[in-house]
């Protein structure tokens, strides 16, 4: 793979990781509040899939959507005022963490009830379609969202319409406590797609490079007018469900596993990670070994000072995002009717 | 023996009591077994009672609210916990096409023992999606109970009289009032689970509420009281149906009414009471009915905008104030 889409998606991975960790931080400040799910851990999947996109693609996220924001190009201030609540963030301090939205950048929001991107994403794909443009959707959703019902019911309206939909899935394995063996019957998710008939395939969400490749094709075939691709992308979220979750009920050593192949490790390092012996793996499952295993063939691409300016970079920043934020003012009432009433114009209401 | 516990810590207690008592009821709901539910209402059980009984869902709202209605139909006490009535609109066929239809459609042939627990209200700057009520929908439901327990007393005797009433009940918790802390009298007998209690006596105003602005409601009323304005508190406990006769013999006593809800005003659970006691108490009002509620705006996600856009007990006073 090119040294510079390597680079660009380094770059990225280790800005996601410092923001989130950032707003971690921030939170417990008391300067953002409600809901904060974080995406440590999972940074390969937004930042591998939407570096294979186009910017003339949409993006429809779900509450655990900071970093899909970012990658997108939505500036890092307007995000970080977002969850401060404040007049400049990018949905002007109405939305807050689980609801960024920039129409601009085709960032079509961050959506807080659980399976909405799928009809929000077949519903965007199907004025593409009808308009015959070379843009796709990408629709991203959990492991634990693919049991409600608009899940089948969009999958199959995608599939009959023939519609450009990149059904992502970030399988951390769990929805919130409950661990994907205990709220799916099929827990490799991607093998329910071929119910519909949408050509699908598992892709290690440890590895950025894999995540990429499998994007870039998958989107190439949408371009080709076949229809919707699903692509199931094996991830972990190193924190708990939100900033309200310890999440305790995750054993240890899973945590450790996962954390030993934590992507942005896997980016930087060029060393392998000691192996686990057979008891932990047993423990965290199969995905894990092939994740492991994966991870052994890797080769090291990345120059060490390359990557100390890359941080020195990032944490800048978000140091920026920060002051930023801390400096927008708060929206006012009148903000918020007009953001309610945006749509009405100038009709005079009795 | 009263005990000092958390409204959570009640309900808790219900839903444990009625389990041991009758094996047909059982509980499903998203995270509430192993993880012991979002506001930990039934922390405890999943050990005590194992899976069958104790059943942590998928995110499949409508099917297990749906469930739940057929195992009703054959017997079985489902106690459903949806995890905020925000995703309870998920499940509304569930609840009003099925479990109030099929009773009624079957021409009676049906009981529909299910009871539906679901946490809501505006919490703490948890955006429009995860801050909504919803009984102004279900309100217009027939055939539906709806209870607003705002006290742990209230709380543990309405769960256990929903999980024994053969009709559907769907209790409505303020996601606010879980971790305050109340008497509960475990061996005090229950009032009936949709009379409204007299939460202050007074003569100047009724001032009637329901689950968490109720208890904003008689805080303002303390602070009236240290004014010398002297004012009577309603916690309604049940929305559907309603106790009208203690609103009326309220009115009939104070002629001025103040209705405060945390919803939003057009449309919402006070027009009704607004309406209906105006009808009925049209020649003991002194002063046109009043309603002080929340904005009919989506809740922003801005802390200040937020506290703004529900009343609070400032708020409520000063609603009083410009009655009377
Ligand atoms: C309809 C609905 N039900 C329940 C919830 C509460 N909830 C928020 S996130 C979540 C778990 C989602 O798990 P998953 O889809 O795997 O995504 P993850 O959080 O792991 O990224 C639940 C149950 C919700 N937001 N919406
Ligand atoms: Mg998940």
């Amino acid at each position: 793979m090119e040294r510079d889409i390597l680079k660009a998606m380094l770059k990225d991975m280790l800005l996601a990781r410092a923001f989130e960790e950032r707003a971690a931080y921030e939170y417990t400040q008391g300067n953002i509040a409600g809901f904060l799910h974080l995406y440590p851990g999972e940074e390969a999947v937004a930042v591998g899939v939407l570096h294979a996109s186009e910017p003339g693609d949409y993006v429809v996220s779900t509450y655990r959507e900071h970093v899909h924001a970012l990658v997108r190009g939505v500036p890092p201030g307007k995000v970080m005022a977002e969850l401060f609540g404040r007049k400049d963030g990018c949905s002007g301090g109405m939305g807050g963490s689980m609801h960024l939205f920039d129409q601009q950048r085709r960032f079509m929001g961050g959506y807080g009830i659980v399976g909405e991107t799928y009809p929000v994403s077949t519903g965007i794909a199907y004025a593409i379609a009808m308009r015959n443009l070379p843009e796709a959707v990408i629709c991203f959703f959990g492991d634990g969202a693919v049991n409600q019902g608009t899940f089948h019911e969009s999958l199959n309206m995608a599939a009959l319409w023939n519609l450009p939909v990149l059904f992502i899935c970030e399988n951390n394995r769990y929805q919130i406590g409950t661990e994907i063996h205990r709220h799916s019957k099929v827990t490799e998710v991607y093998k329910r797609a071929c119910g519909y008939k949408i050509p699908a395939e598992q892709v290690n969400g440890m590895d950025v490079m894999e995540v990429y490749k499998a994007t870039q094709s998958a989107l190439l075939r949408i371009r080709e007018g076949t229809g919707p691709q699903f692509l199931e992308i094996e991830t972990y979220r190193f924190r708990g469900h939100s900033m309200a979750d310890p999440g305790s009920y995750r054993p240890k050593v899973e945590v450790q596993a996962f954390k030993d192949e934590d992507p942005v490790t896997v980016m930087l390092q060029d060393s392998i990670p000691e192996y686990p012996d057979a008891e932990k793996i047993s423990a965290v499952g199969r995905d894990n070994i092939e994740h492991l295993s994966n991870h052994m063939h890797r080769e090291n691409l990345i120059n060490p000072e390359d990557i100390e300016q890359m941080k020195k970079q990032v944490n800048e920043i978000v140091e920026q995002a920060v002051q930023y934020a801390a400096a927008s003012p708060e929206p006012s009432m009148d903000d918020a009717w007009s953001a309610l009433n945006c749509n009405r114009g100038q009709e005079v209401l009795i | 023996m009263t005990d000092e516990v958390l409204l959570w810590q009640a309900l808790n207690k219900a839903m444990d009591i009625e389990m041991a008592a009758d094996n047909s009821v059982f509980t499903m709901g998203e995270d509430v077994g192993l993880y012991g539910g979002s506001y930990r209402v039934t922390e405890g059980l999943y050990a005590k009672y194992g899976e069958w009984r104790v059943r942590d869902t998928p995110i499949s709202e409508g099917g297990f609210t749906g469930l739940g209605v057929g195992a009703a139909m054959v017997g079985m006490r489902p106690v459903i916990e949806i995890m905020t009535i925000n995703f309870a609109l998920l499940a509304l066929d569930a609840i009003i096409n099925m479990a109030t239809k099929i009773p009624f459609m079957s021409g009676g042939q049906f009981p529909m023992p299910l009871v539906i627990r679901v946490p809501g209200g505006v919490a703490k700057q948890l955006a429009a999606q995860h801050s909504q009520r919803l009984e102004h929908t279900l309100m217009n439901v027939p055939g539906l109970r709806i209870a607003v327990p705002s006290t742990p007393q209230d709380a543990w005797w309405q769960l256990r009289q929903a999980i024994q009433s053969n009709e559907p009940v769907i209790i409505l918790e303020h996601e606010l009032l879980y971790f305050s802390k109340g008497p509960l009298d475990m061996a005090l007998e229950a009032p009936p689970m949709h009379r409204a209690a007299v939460r202050r006596a007074g003569s100047a105003l009724t001032l009637i509420s329901y689950s968490r602005t109720a208890i904003l409601a008689q805080q303002a009323a303390d602070k009236l009281a240290e004014d010398g304005i002297d004012i009577e508190v309603i916690d309604l406990r049940s929305l559907s149906p309603i106790d009208w006769q203690t609103c009326i013999d309220s009115v009939s006593k104070t002629h001025h009414l103040l209705i405060v809800e945390e919803d939003c005003g057009f449309s919402g659970a006070g027009a009704e009471l607004a309406a209906t006691l105006s009808e009925r108490c049209f020649y003991e009002l002194d002063a046109p009915v009043q309603r002080h509620t929340g904005l009919d705006l989506p809740t922003p996600y801005n802390g200040t905008l937020e506290a703004a856009s529900i009343p609070t007990v400032s708020s409520i006073i000063n609603a009083v104030k410009q009655i009377i």
